[in-house]
Protein backbone atom coordinates (compact mmCIF):
# COMPACT_ATOMS: atom_id res chain seq x y z
CA UNK A 1 0.00 0.00 0.00
CA UNK A 2 1.25 3.80 -0.86
CA UNK A 3 1.80 6.23 1.62
CA UNK A 4 -1.32 8.08 -0.63
CA UNK A 5 -3.83 4.97 0.07
CA UNK A 6 -3.52 4.31 3.79
CA UNK A 7 -4.26 8.35 4.35
CA UNK A 8 -7.16 8.33 6.42
CA UNK A 9 -8.21 12.00 5.21
CA UNK A 10 -7.83 11.30 1.71
CA UNK A 11 -9.74 7.67 2.19
CA UNK A 12 -12.45 9.37 4.11
CA UNK A 13 -12.74 12.68 1.51
CA UNK A 14 -13.29 10.22 -1.28
CA UNK A 15 -15.59 7.99 0.28
CA UNK A 16 -17.33 11.16 1.32
CA UNK A 17 -17.21 12.69 -2.53
CA UNK A 18 -17.79 9.84 -4.52
CA UNK A 19 -21.38 10.03 -4.37
CA UNK A 20 -21.84 13.45 -4.93
CA UNK A 21 -19.51 13.48 -7.79
CA UNK A 22 -21.28 10.78 -9.41
CA UNK A 23 -24.74 12.80 -9.04
CA UNK A 24 -22.95 15.69 -10.28
CA UNK A 25 -22.42 13.46 -13.44
CA UNK A 26 -26.06 12.53 -13.96
CA UNK A 27 -26.84 16.35 -13.49
CA UNK A 28 -24.21 17.24 -16.44
CA UNK A 29 -25.53 14.38 -18.54
CA UNK A 30 -29.60 15.90 -18.06
CA UNK A 31 -28.76 19.68 -17.79
CA UNK A 32 -27.30 18.90 -21.84
CA UNK A 33 -30.41 19.76 -23.09
CA UNK A 34 -31.21 23.48 -21.21
CA UNK A 35 -27.45 24.51 -20.86
CA UNK A 36 -23.66 23.91 -20.57
CA UNK A 37 -23.59 19.91 -20.08
CA UNK A 38 -24.26 16.49 -22.03
CA UNK A 39 -22.96 12.97 -22.61
CA UNK A 40 -19.49 13.52 -23.12
CA UNK A 41 -18.91 15.71 -20.51
CA UNK A 42 -21.02 14.05 -17.82
CA UNK A 43 -20.04 10.74 -18.76
CA UNK A 44 -15.98 11.32 -18.08
CA UNK A 45 -17.17 13.11 -15.10
CA UNK A 46 -18.95 9.68 -14.02
CA UNK A 47 -16.09 7.49 -15.02
CA UNK A 48 -13.66 9.55 -13.28
CA UNK A 49 -15.57 9.06 -10.23
CA UNK A 50 -15.28 5.41 -10.34
CA UNK A 51 -11.49 5.61 -11.32
CA UNK A 52 -11.04 8.00 -7.96
CA UNK A 53 -12.42 5.36 -6.04
CA UNK A 54 -10.25 2.47 -8.16
CA UNK A 55 -6.73 4.85 -7.50
CA UNK A 56 -7.87 4.75 -3.45
CA UNK A 57 -9.03 1.99 -2.59
CA UNK A 58 -7.79 -0.46 -4.90
CA UNK A 59 -7.83 -2.01 -8.15
CA UNK A 60 -9.65 -5.10 -6.54
CA UNK A 61 -12.03 -2.90 -4.82
CA UNK A 62 -12.32 -0.81 -7.74
CA UNK A 63 -13.60 -4.09 -9.86
CA UNK A 64 -15.88 -5.11 -7.76
CA UNK A 65 -17.97 -2.21 -8.34
CA UNK A 66 -17.52 -2.13 -11.80
CA UNK A 67 -17.06 -5.61 -13.20
CA UNK A 68 -15.45 -6.15 -16.42
CA UNK A 69 -18.44 -7.52 -17.78
CA UNK A 70 -20.47 -5.00 -16.46
CA UNK A 71 -18.22 -2.79 -18.13
CA UNK A 72 -18.60 -4.08 -21.63
CA UNK A 73 -22.33 -4.45 -21.15
CA UNK A 74 -22.94 -0.73 -19.97
CA UNK A 75 -20.20 0.16 -23.17
CA UNK A 76 -22.32 -1.65 -25.60
CA UNK A 77 -25.68 -0.42 -23.96
CA UNK A 78 -25.50 3.07 -24.16
CA UNK A 79 -24.57 2.82 -27.98
CA UNK A 80 -27.60 0.76 -28.23
CA UNK A 81 -29.52 3.43 -26.78
CA UNK A 82 -28.45 5.89 -29.23
CA UNK A 83 -28.75 3.63 -32.32
CA UNK A 84 -32.33 2.29 -30.80
CA UNK A 85 -33.66 5.80 -31.18
CA UNK A 86 -32.28 6.45 -34.39
CA UNK A 87 -34.19 3.38 -35.45
CA UNK A 88 -37.17 4.70 -33.21
CA UNK A 89 -37.76 6.79 -35.63
CA UNK A 90 -37.61 4.71 -38.88
CA UNK A 91 -40.45 2.39 -37.32
CA UNK A 92 -42.96 5.85 -37.06
CA UNK A 93 -41.95 6.72 -40.37
CA UNK A 94 -39.32 9.51 -39.99
CA UNK A 95 -35.39 9.36 -41.38
CA UNK A 96 -33.20 7.97 -38.96
CA UNK A 97 -32.38 10.15 -36.14
CA UNK A 98 -35.36 12.43 -36.98
CA UNK A 99 -36.75 12.73 -33.07
CA UNK A 100 -39.99 14.31 -34.10
CA UNK A 101 -41.62 11.32 -36.09
CA UNK A 102 -41.65 9.41 -32.89
CA UNK A 103 -45.97 10.37 -31.87
CA UNK A 104 -44.85 10.26 -28.04
CA UNK A 105 -46.68 13.65 -27.63
CA UNK A 106 -49.56 14.49 -30.28
CA UNK A 107 -48.78 17.36 -32.21
CA UNK A 108 -45.84 18.49 -30.68
CA UNK A 109 -42.37 17.43 -32.57
CA UNK A 110 -40.82 19.25 -30.66
CA UNK A 111 -40.42 18.12 -27.41
CA UNK A 112 -40.71 14.88 -28.83
CA UNK A 113 -37.20 15.81 -29.52
CA UNK A 114 -36.42 17.13 -25.92
CA UNK A 115 -37.16 14.17 -24.42
CA UNK A 116 -34.91 12.05 -26.98
CA UNK A 117 -32.22 13.67 -27.07
CA UNK A 118 -32.20 13.24 -23.45
CA UNK A 119 -32.52 9.37 -23.41
CA UNK A 120 -29.44 10.01 -26.46
CA UNK A 121 -27.48 11.99 -24.22
CA UNK A 122 -28.39 9.22 -21.55
CA UNK A 123 -27.07 6.45 -24.41
CA UNK A 124 -23.50 8.99 -24.85
CA UNK A 125 -23.31 9.23 -21.01
CA UNK A 126 -23.53 5.13 -20.54
CA UNK A 127 -21.35 4.75 -23.17
CA UNK A 128 -18.38 7.09 -22.08
CA UNK A 129 -18.29 6.33 -18.61
CA UNK A 130 -17.98 2.61 -19.16
CA UNK A 131 -15.36 3.23 -21.51
CA UNK A 132 -12.98 5.55 -19.25
CA UNK A 133 -13.57 2.81 -16.55
CA UNK A 134 -12.12 0.24 -19.01
CA UNK A 135 -9.37 2.21 -20.25
CA UNK A 136 -8.43 3.00 -16.36
CA UNK A 137 -8.73 -0.81 -16.06
CA UNK A 138 -6.63 -1.89 -18.74
CA UNK A 139 -3.99 0.03 -18.14
CA UNK A 140 -3.60 -0.67 -14.34
CA UNK A 141 -0.98 -3.34 -13.90
CA UNK A 142 -1.78 -6.93 -12.51
CA UNK A 143 0.18 -6.53 -9.86
CA UNK A 144 -2.32 -3.85 -8.59
CA UNK A 145 -4.70 -6.38 -7.39
CA UNK A 146 -3.40 -5.84 -4.04
CA UNK A 147 -4.26 -2.55 -4.02
CA UNK A 148 -0.97 -0.65 -4.77
CA UNK A 149 -0.99 2.08 -6.87
CA UNK A 150 1.36 1.46 -10.35
CA UNK A 151 4.54 1.70 -10.41
CA UNK A 152 5.71 3.49 -13.59
CA UNK A 153 9.08 3.61 -13.10
CA UNK A 154 9.37 -0.12 -13.50
CA UNK A 155 7.26 -0.42 -16.27
CA UNK A 156 8.99 -2.80 -19.39
CA UNK B 1 14.71 10.41 -26.23
CA UNK B 2 13.58 12.52 -23.23
CA UNK B 3 14.97 15.66 -24.89
CA UNK B 4 13.57 14.63 -28.32
CA UNK B 5 10.05 14.94 -26.71
CA UNK B 6 11.07 18.09 -25.11
CA UNK B 7 12.27 19.70 -28.57
CA UNK B 8 8.99 18.33 -30.44
CA UNK B 9 6.89 19.54 -27.37
CA UNK B 10 8.38 23.22 -27.41
CA UNK B 11 8.27 23.52 -31.26
CA UNK B 12 4.86 22.40 -31.49
CA UNK B 13 3.87 25.03 -28.88
CA UNK B 14 5.73 27.61 -30.34
CA UNK B 15 4.02 26.73 -33.97
CA UNK B 16 0.25 26.79 -31.76
CA UNK B 17 0.99 30.40 -30.36
CA UNK B 18 2.02 31.59 -34.10
CA UNK B 19 -1.42 30.77 -35.38
CA UNK B 20 -3.02 31.60 -32.84
CA UNK B 21 -1.97 35.32 -33.09
CA UNK B 22 -4.16 34.78 -36.44
CA UNK B 23 -7.44 33.95 -34.99
CA UNK B 24 -10.24 36.93 -34.66
CA UNK B 25 -10.63 38.56 -31.43
CA UNK B 26 -13.25 36.50 -28.69
CA UNK B 27 -16.69 37.40 -29.51
CA UNK B 28 -15.90 39.57 -32.87
CA UNK B 29 -19.22 39.88 -34.87
CA UNK B 30 -17.14 40.59 -38.08
CA UNK B 31 -15.63 37.02 -37.93
CA UNK B 32 -16.95 34.95 -41.02
CA UNK B 33 -18.38 32.29 -38.54
CA UNK B 34 -20.92 34.71 -37.63
CA UNK B 35 -21.06 36.50 -40.77
CA UNK B 36 -22.49 33.07 -42.30
CA UNK B 37 -26.18 32.65 -42.56
CA UNK B 38 -26.64 29.15 -40.94
CA UNK B 39 -25.96 30.46 -37.94
CA UNK B 40 -28.43 33.24 -38.13
CA UNK B 41 -30.89 30.55 -38.98
CA UNK B 42 -29.84 28.24 -35.83
CA UNK B 43 -30.06 31.01 -33.57
CA UNK B 44 -33.74 32.04 -34.77
CA UNK B 45 -34.80 28.27 -35.40
CA UNK B 46 -33.20 25.64 -33.28
CA UNK B 47 -35.36 25.76 -29.94
CA UNK B 48 -38.31 26.17 -32.06
CA UNK B 49 -37.47 22.91 -34.00
CA UNK B 50 -35.29 20.86 -32.12
CA UNK B 51 -37.56 21.49 -28.64
CA UNK B 52 -34.18 21.94 -26.70
CA UNK B 53 -33.01 26.03 -25.54
CA UNK B 54 -29.10 25.01 -25.70
CA UNK B 55 -28.01 25.70 -29.22
CA UNK B 56 -24.95 23.09 -28.94
CA UNK B 57 -27.42 20.33 -27.95
CA UNK B 58 -29.65 21.00 -30.68
CA UNK B 59 -26.90 21.10 -33.19
CA UNK B 60 -24.68 18.11 -31.94
CA UNK B 61 -28.36 15.53 -31.03
CA UNK B 62 -30.25 16.91 -33.35
CA UNK B 63 -29.10 18.48 -36.68
CA UNK B 64 -25.93 16.56 -36.71
CA UNK B 65 -27.27 13.49 -34.10
CA UNK B 66 -25.78 11.08 -37.17
CA UNK B 67 -22.51 12.77 -36.49
CA UNK B 68 -22.45 12.10 -32.92
CA UNK B 69 -23.54 8.66 -33.24
CA UNK B 70 -20.32 8.03 -35.12
CA UNK B 71 -18.43 9.80 -32.34
CA UNK B 72 -19.77 7.42 -29.81
CA UNK B 73 -19.01 4.87 -32.07
CA UNK B 74 -15.04 5.74 -31.99
CA UNK B 75 -15.43 5.91 -28.48
CA UNK B 76 -16.73 2.40 -27.60
CA UNK B 77 -14.64 0.84 -30.50
CA UNK B 78 -11.35 2.68 -29.33
CA UNK B 79 -12.28 1.52 -25.36
CA UNK B 80 -12.78 -2.19 -27.08
CA UNK B 81 -10.06 -1.84 -28.83
CA UNK B 82 -7.78 -1.24 -26.20
CA UNK B 83 -8.98 -3.88 -24.19
CA UNK B 84 -8.47 -6.34 -26.76
CA UNK B 85 -4.69 -5.49 -27.04
CA UNK B 86 -3.54 -4.53 -23.62
CA UNK B 87 -5.56 -7.79 -21.59
CA UNK B 88 -3.69 -10.65 -23.58
CA UNK B 89 -1.07 -10.27 -21.95
CA UNK B 90 -2.98 -11.28 -18.75
CA UNK B 91 -3.53 -14.89 -20.39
Amino acid sequence: MSRIQESVIIRTVVRIMVPFIELFALYVIIHGAGGPGGGFQGGVIFGAAIILYAMIYGIAEGKKRVSDALDRILASTGLTIYAGTGLLCILFGGMFLQYGAVPLIPDDPAKVSKYLIDLVEIGIGTTVAAVMISLFFDVSPPESEEGELPDYEGAD
Amino acid sequence: MNKLALFVVVITGLMLIYAGQDLPPFGDPDTAMYQHNMTQYFIENSESESGVSNIVTALLANYRGYDTLGETTVIFTAGMAVMLLLRRRER
